[in-house]
């Protein structure tokens, strides 16, 4: 121990950081200032509200198919919106917002754009982050499945019921992986790697054998990659029910997640009952990465959880500064990446995830702190 | 005197490995108990077994009366581990909102009030580091953060401390006001159970200590465990490496 002296007043504020301390602030960080706190709920206000005007767009899009006077005022409502995207398309020079389809799709990536970083925010610090592209791609088996079923039965299958079935496979699997990895083991990445690998092998086997005795009515790789063109009106639908339950239990749960990622054997000590709430985020997970598959594609989709997350843990000082930051640079990056992907006509998932791994980078060039996420 | 913690006949292995054979003892209310043994010894095991987080494989554990196992006023436990265990080195979080975990469990789903917000405050005043509530944990020194999570302890209205080794890679200036503040809130009535190598902080803080390796080997007052062999035989050959001279 060096030889300074603590001043006796039993203040605790000269108190330099210990020697035996590896984590050393490299620098002093101040509060953070009401003016900072109030942008940030300005701005997810902003993003709360577009996403309700997004989920009353898909409200509408299904109430104008009902009959009678409901069906007639929802189609006059859903009208308005066309006719806004056409006065988008006249001054922007596009021929893209008045098309339904295109709004479906960006409703979409606005709503994943919330609940993907909402719930990336714990994985990410659960240390849990390779979790949502493991279950991205037991929901590929899940499709898989789908085509199959859905084809051996003669429906016409739509990419609504194949992202239906997607669902509940990766559900299940998210459940059975936490089985797994609560018996071998902490979150080590093998049973991660079998799950992963697995069911992408059982989904390409499925699509093989089934293309033998069924026609496959959509491109894989659109769901490999993601496009805005494979998110259907009830796969949009089943994203904005799926978003509000989402966002529902988060709030509902917010501290119960925030201890376990943080301490998980306090909270253990504090008769927390931990493997529900690991179960349940497991399970949101899964939706979440069901719901963004359509978008960012099957091997992009953890990107969401992710790379925002990552990029708000640089800048925030706080976890609820995080979790803002998060679902503000997530939907910075669906927004500017859709963008970017109809003005040059390339995928939406490959241009969204760019355009957040930017944000991570300027958030990292920005921040003068050392890297905190690859502290142990 | 109410019994806090009573242990009865306690064995508990992982797997075919022997952990703790046979112990007993009971840890009084206002006790501030130091737990020490060798490395391996079974000190956090049995720490855990205390607190419910094991069952054990033989024996009974009672908590403030009820089955450990079983107990379910969480809140009434306040529980500080190594430093390792959390995730406070790469998580953004700051002291204040780690101390509100303490109030928690009080408030399940709902919505925490003026008035939790009050007893964290309070809670972070008392332990010294006010003026650090709104920094991230991780740019705090290793003292500051244990300190906060005592505070979080505090907040919960905790009214066991249960302690594993709090004070690794701590400077030994910290370290002593630390132990300084165990000891106010020990007077304060809070029961205390700490792991804990260093033998001279057992002899100037704590008022029982319990020596253990897989067995008990003493459970008593302080002072008659340095007057025992109880260390030398726990440590076997290995002893004397820790003990300090005490006047």
């Amino acid at each position: 121990m060096s030889g300074e002296t603590d001043s006796s007043g039993g203040s605790d504020t000269s108190d330099t950081p210990d020697t035996a301390d590896t984590t050393e602030p490299t620098t002093a960080v101040a509060p953070p200032t009401p003016l900072r706190r109030r942008i940030q709920e300005v701005g997810l206000l902003v993003v709360g509200l577009l996403g309700l005007f997004m989920i009353g767009f898909i409200v509408l899009d299904w109430l104008r198919t009902l009959p009678g006077s409901v069906g007639g005022l929802a189609a006059g409502g859903f009208g308005q919106f066309l006719l806004v995207g056409a006065w988008m398309d006249f001054y922007l020079g596009t021929n893209v917002f008045r098309h339904p389809f295109m709004w479906r799709a960006i409703a979409t990536g606005v709503l994943v754009g919330i609940v993907g970083p909402l719930v990336g925010t714990y994985l990410v610090h659960r240390q849990m982050a390779l979790i949502g592209e493991t279950l991205a791609h037991t929901a590929f088996a899940g499709v898989a499945i789908g085509i199959v079923v859905i084809g051996a039965l003669g429906v016409s299958g739509s990419g609504g019921q194949l992202v239906f079935v997607a669902l509940i496979v990766s559900i299940i699997a998210a459940l059975g992986l936490q089985w797994l990895v609560e018996h071998t083991d902490s979150y080590g990445d093998v049973p991660i790697a079998i799950v992963l690998t697995g069911s992408f092998a059982v989904g390409t086997l499925l699509i093989s054998w089934g293309r033998s005795f069924v026609s496959v009515p959509i491109d894989i790789e659109d769901f490999l990659f993601g496009d805005l063109a494979i998110v259907t009106a009830d796969g949009a639908r089943l994203v904005a029910v799926l978003s509000v339950v989402v966002v529902g239990l988060v709030a509902y749960n917010y501290k119960q997640f925030l201890f376990i990622t943080f301490d998980e054997k306090a909270a253990r000590v504090a008769r927390l009952r931990v493997r529900w709430y690991n179960a349940l985020l497991v399970v949101l997970t899964a939706i979440v990465v069901v719901g963004a598959m359509q978008i960012l594609g099957v091997i992009l989709v953890a990107g969401l959880l992710v790379i925002p997350v990552a990029a708000a843990s640089q800048v925030a000082q706080g976890f609820r500064e995080t979790l803002y930051l998060s679902v503000l640079f997530g939907q910075a990056s669906i927004i500017a990446g859709i963008g970017v992907s109809i003005w040059q006509g390339l995928p939406s998932g490959g241009s969204v995830i760019v355009v957040a791994i930017g944000i991570y980078l300027s958030a990292t060039v920005v921040s003068d702190r050392s890297p905190v996420l690859s502290q142990s | 005197m109410t019994t806090v913690v009573d242990v009865q006949d306690v064995t508990f292995s992982y797997g075919n490995t022997v952990a703790l054979e046979d112990i007993s003892l009971s840890i009084e209310a206002g006790d501030f108990l130091g737990l020490i043994g060798p490395n391996g010894s079974g000190k956090t095991t049995l720490l855990h077994l205390i607190i419910g987080l094991h069952t054990p494989d033989s024996g009974s554990i009672h908590l403030f009366g009820e089955r450990a196992t079983e107990f379910e006023a969480g809140e009434r436990i306040g529980y500080v581990a190594q430093r390792s265990t959390d995730r406070g080195g790469s998580m953004p979080v700051t002291i204040r909102e780690a101390v509100l975990m303490g109030r928690f469990t009080h408030v399940g789903h709902g919505r925490l009030g003026s008035e939790d917000h009050k007893i964290v405050d309070e809670a972070i005043e008392r332990v010294g580091i006010a003026d650090l509530a709104d920094r991230p944990i991780s740019a705090v020194s290793g003292g500051q953060r244990q300190r906060a999570f005592i505070a979080r302890a505090l907040a919960s209205e905790a009214d066991l401390l249960a302690l594993d080794e709090p004070t690794v890679g701590v400077d030994a200036d910290s370290r002593e006001e630390f132990y300084g503040l165990l000891d106010e809130l020990n007077q304060q009535g809070i029961t205390i159970i700490l792991i804990e190598h260093d033998v001279d902080v057992l002899t100037t803080h704590v008022n029982k200590v319990a020596c253990i390796n897989r067995q008990l080997f003493h459970h008593g007052d302080t002072v008659s465990f340095i007057e025992s062999d109880a260390l030398s035989e726990a440590y076997g050959k290995q002893s004397g490496v820790l003990h300090h001279h005490h006047p």
